[in-house]
């Protein structure tokens, strides 16, 4: 009779406490349903705006949609009407691509140095820092830096200025993303390989590299999607164009983003329907882009284990 | 005997290949360069545009950052490049976009990370990533065509309700047009809600899962967890969030340049028009020769300066709320 367990006599009344949600106190239970009703409340002012802006362009978009506009050259006065954005469209793909072709091996081989060679090192921990600060610096002031150190010294706006602008843009974002993928290559990869007796840079570039290339493929995708709808820096360096120029070393250009911002101050109707439609351009481009990004990073994930 | 004679013939050469040596160390080399070239960068655009920018601060001395005149023809007399007034417009329109952004990505993260469904985490995500995925100028423009001249009436209302109060009167004074300091600040908030989002997600993401159990086990509501669970643990982790939204503010430039209102103007009135440094330089770099070129380039300085700051701070805020993490959770 020593182990017998206490007495529920006490406690207040018989038996278990009352658990349910009813013994909840009235300030209590008010304030949960105010906090979630206020979180709830948050998603919809984010969903709201998203919605509007995404329901506009569409709209005002399509009215002015057509395989004219996507071909012909801009008028040359904001007050004409009809179609053309053909040389925008042009130079925004070019601009861009020759952009990525920049940025991204620069931007891989630089994830190759942090991840494979220096790791902890205080210099590649530098780097890593001040990767990330670069990407909080201002696409204008990514501008101005071209504008000074490549448009003045030689002469005159190019596409090509356009591109070292973007590249500058893209180049952190590339090492960041590509150096995670490249970490959850696992060892065991590198030391197999090692242990076959091939060198390092041969393991790392047909054995680790093959491994992480749908990731990095895909973060690098993201970046070029977020430097084709980048505006600032186009406006400054590559100047301004009607008719398609498609030699990016020789004579201005121009972009959708730098169309949109020139068309959207106008007050001109014919300007603000090609503001509407280089927008709406823009944006399939950039989901164009970033839907590729899901796909490949889903369907060729690196099995995470 | 023969066995052992044989065997040094045999065995394969393990000794490294002469060749094979130059190209590791050369691709080692190379991938330092590439490395490399990220400081180098930071370096050259500080170099770069501060010598290009000299000859505007030497004019102006420390009235660069003290002025509130910004006319680069006037009538009569030496220009004036004062800064003030668009270094104020950088800061309310910034400010206001965090008073609207911070509270609204707290709650998205918290709905993210505790409290969705797991079917509509995945849509809550998604919009997020659209939100982010909008280039700027797109809003920029619906800003300016839309949003503007709906709000002026909002605006309006808003003054006949305050006008007579002493403080709330001159913020919310007379409204012109729709394009203002409140109005870009909207507009920011939208634009920098994704990243702090997606960052206080992270933040939220460490809390571990035995403190929230154990708070509910206690019997706290979700709200009561989400207090005394989730809040003390992603303190530092938030403020840097918030941090890294205040850089993206300070340096968004198209679409604050359509909706902010073009005029050089220092006023408490959040409903009239002014600019921000990032703004100014869009809007009016193509028309600037000379000093003005400088002065303008000047703003690009002061902005590159204030936002690695703001970067290098939060950073080391982020990093060390998620050490501390990963430590408290082993």
């Amino acid at each position: 009779m020593t182990t017998t367990a206490t007495p529920p006599a006490t406690g207040r009344g018989q038996g278990a406490p009352d658990l349910s949600r009813g013994a909840l106190s009235m300030r209590r239970r008010v304030v949960n349903h105010v906090a979630s009703g206020s979180i709830h409340l948050a998603l919809l002012l984010a969903v709201i705006p998203l919605g509007l802006v995404i329901w506009t362009v569409l709209n005002r978009g399509a009215g002015v949609m057509s395989l004219d506009f996507l071909n012909a050259d801009i008028p040359n006065s904001y007050r004409r009407e009809g179609p053309g954005m053909g040389p925008a469209i042009v130079g925004t793909l070019l601009i861009t691509g020759m952009a990525s072709l920049m940025a991204i091996p620069l931007g891989v081989f630089g994830a190759i140095y942090l991840n494979e060679y220096g790791k902890q090192k205080p210099l590649a921990r530098t780097i890593r820092l001040m990767a990330d600060v670069m990407t909080g610096v201002p696409s204008i002031v990514m501008g101005l830096f071209i504008y000074i150190s490549w448009v003045l010294v030689v002469g005159r706006f190019t596409g090509f200025a356009g591109s070292l602008a973007l590249a500058c843009l893209m180049l952190p974002v590339v090492i960041r993303s590509s150096e995670e993928m490249l970490r959850l290559v696992p060892d065991e990869l590198r030391q197999a390989s090692l242990a076959l007796g091939a060198r390092k840079w041969r393991t790392i570039l047909t054995v680790v590299l093959p491994a992480a290339i749908s990731g990095i493929t895909s973060g690098a995708l993201l970046a070029v999607a977020r430097a084709a709808g980048e505006t600032a820096p186009i406006v400054i360096v590559t100047g301004i164009v009607f008719s398609t120029n498609t030699n990016l070393f020789d004579g201005s250009n121009t972009a959708l983003p730098a169309q949109i911002f020139r068309n959207a101050s106008q007050p001109f109707v014919g300007a603000q329907d090609r503001a509407w439609g280089a927008a709406l351009t823009l944006i399939v481009i950039v989901v164009l882009f970033t839907i590729v990004s899901r796909v490949i990073a889903n369907r060729f994930a690196l099995k995470e284990r | 005997m023969t066995l052992t004679e044989n065997k040094p013939e045999t065995r394969p050469s393990l000794a490294p290949q002469k060749g094979g040596l130059l190209a590791d160390r050369a691709f080692s080399w190379w991938t330092l360069g590439t490395g490399l070239l990220v400081l180098g960068i930071l370096a050259l655009i500080l170099i770069t545009t501060v010598r290009e920018a000299w000859p505007a601060f030497v004019e102006m001395g420390f009235r660069y950052v003290t002025e509130r005149t910004w006319d680069p023809n006037p009538a009569e007399g030496a220009p004036i490049f004062g800064a003030l007034s668009f270094m104020y417009g950088t800061a309310v329109t910034s400010l206001i976009a965090l008073l609207i952004a911070v509270p609204v990505s707290i709650g998205i993260a918290l709905f993210i990370t505790e409290l969705a469904p797991r079917r509509l985490r995945g849509s809550a995500i998604t919009v997020i990533d659209l939100l982010a995925a909008v280039p700027s100028v797109v809003f920029g423009l619906w800003g300016v065509l839309v949003l503007a001249p709906i709000l002026v009436d909002f605006y309006r209302g808003v003054h006949d309700v305050f006008s007579g109060v002493p403080v709330l009167g001159t913020i919310f004074g007379e409204a012109a047009s729709g394009r203002n300091f409140m109005t870009a600040g909207l507009i920011l908030a939208i634009m920098v809600t994704p990243i702090i989002t997606s960052i206080c997600r992270e933040v939220f993401g460490t809390v571990p899962q035995a403190d929230k159990d154990a708070a509910l086990a206690l019997g706290a509501t979700r709200w009561e967890m989400i207090r005394g669970a989730v809040f003390p643990h992603s303190f530092g982790g938030i403020t840097g969030a918030v941090m890294l939204g205040l850089g993206r503010a300070m340096g968004e430039t198209i679409a604050v340049a359509l909706v902010v209102g073009g005029s050089t103007n220092l006023s408490a009135n959040l409903f009239e028009p002014g600019n921000t440094m990032a703004a100014v330089i869009v809007q009016q770099f193509g028309e600037s020769t000379g000093t003005y070129t400088a002065a303008l380039i000047g703003l690009g300085v002061v902005l590159f300066g204030m936002t690695v700051l703001i970067n290098l701070a939060a950073q080391r805020i982020v990093r060390r709320a998620e050490a501390r993490m990963r430590g408290g959770v082993a």
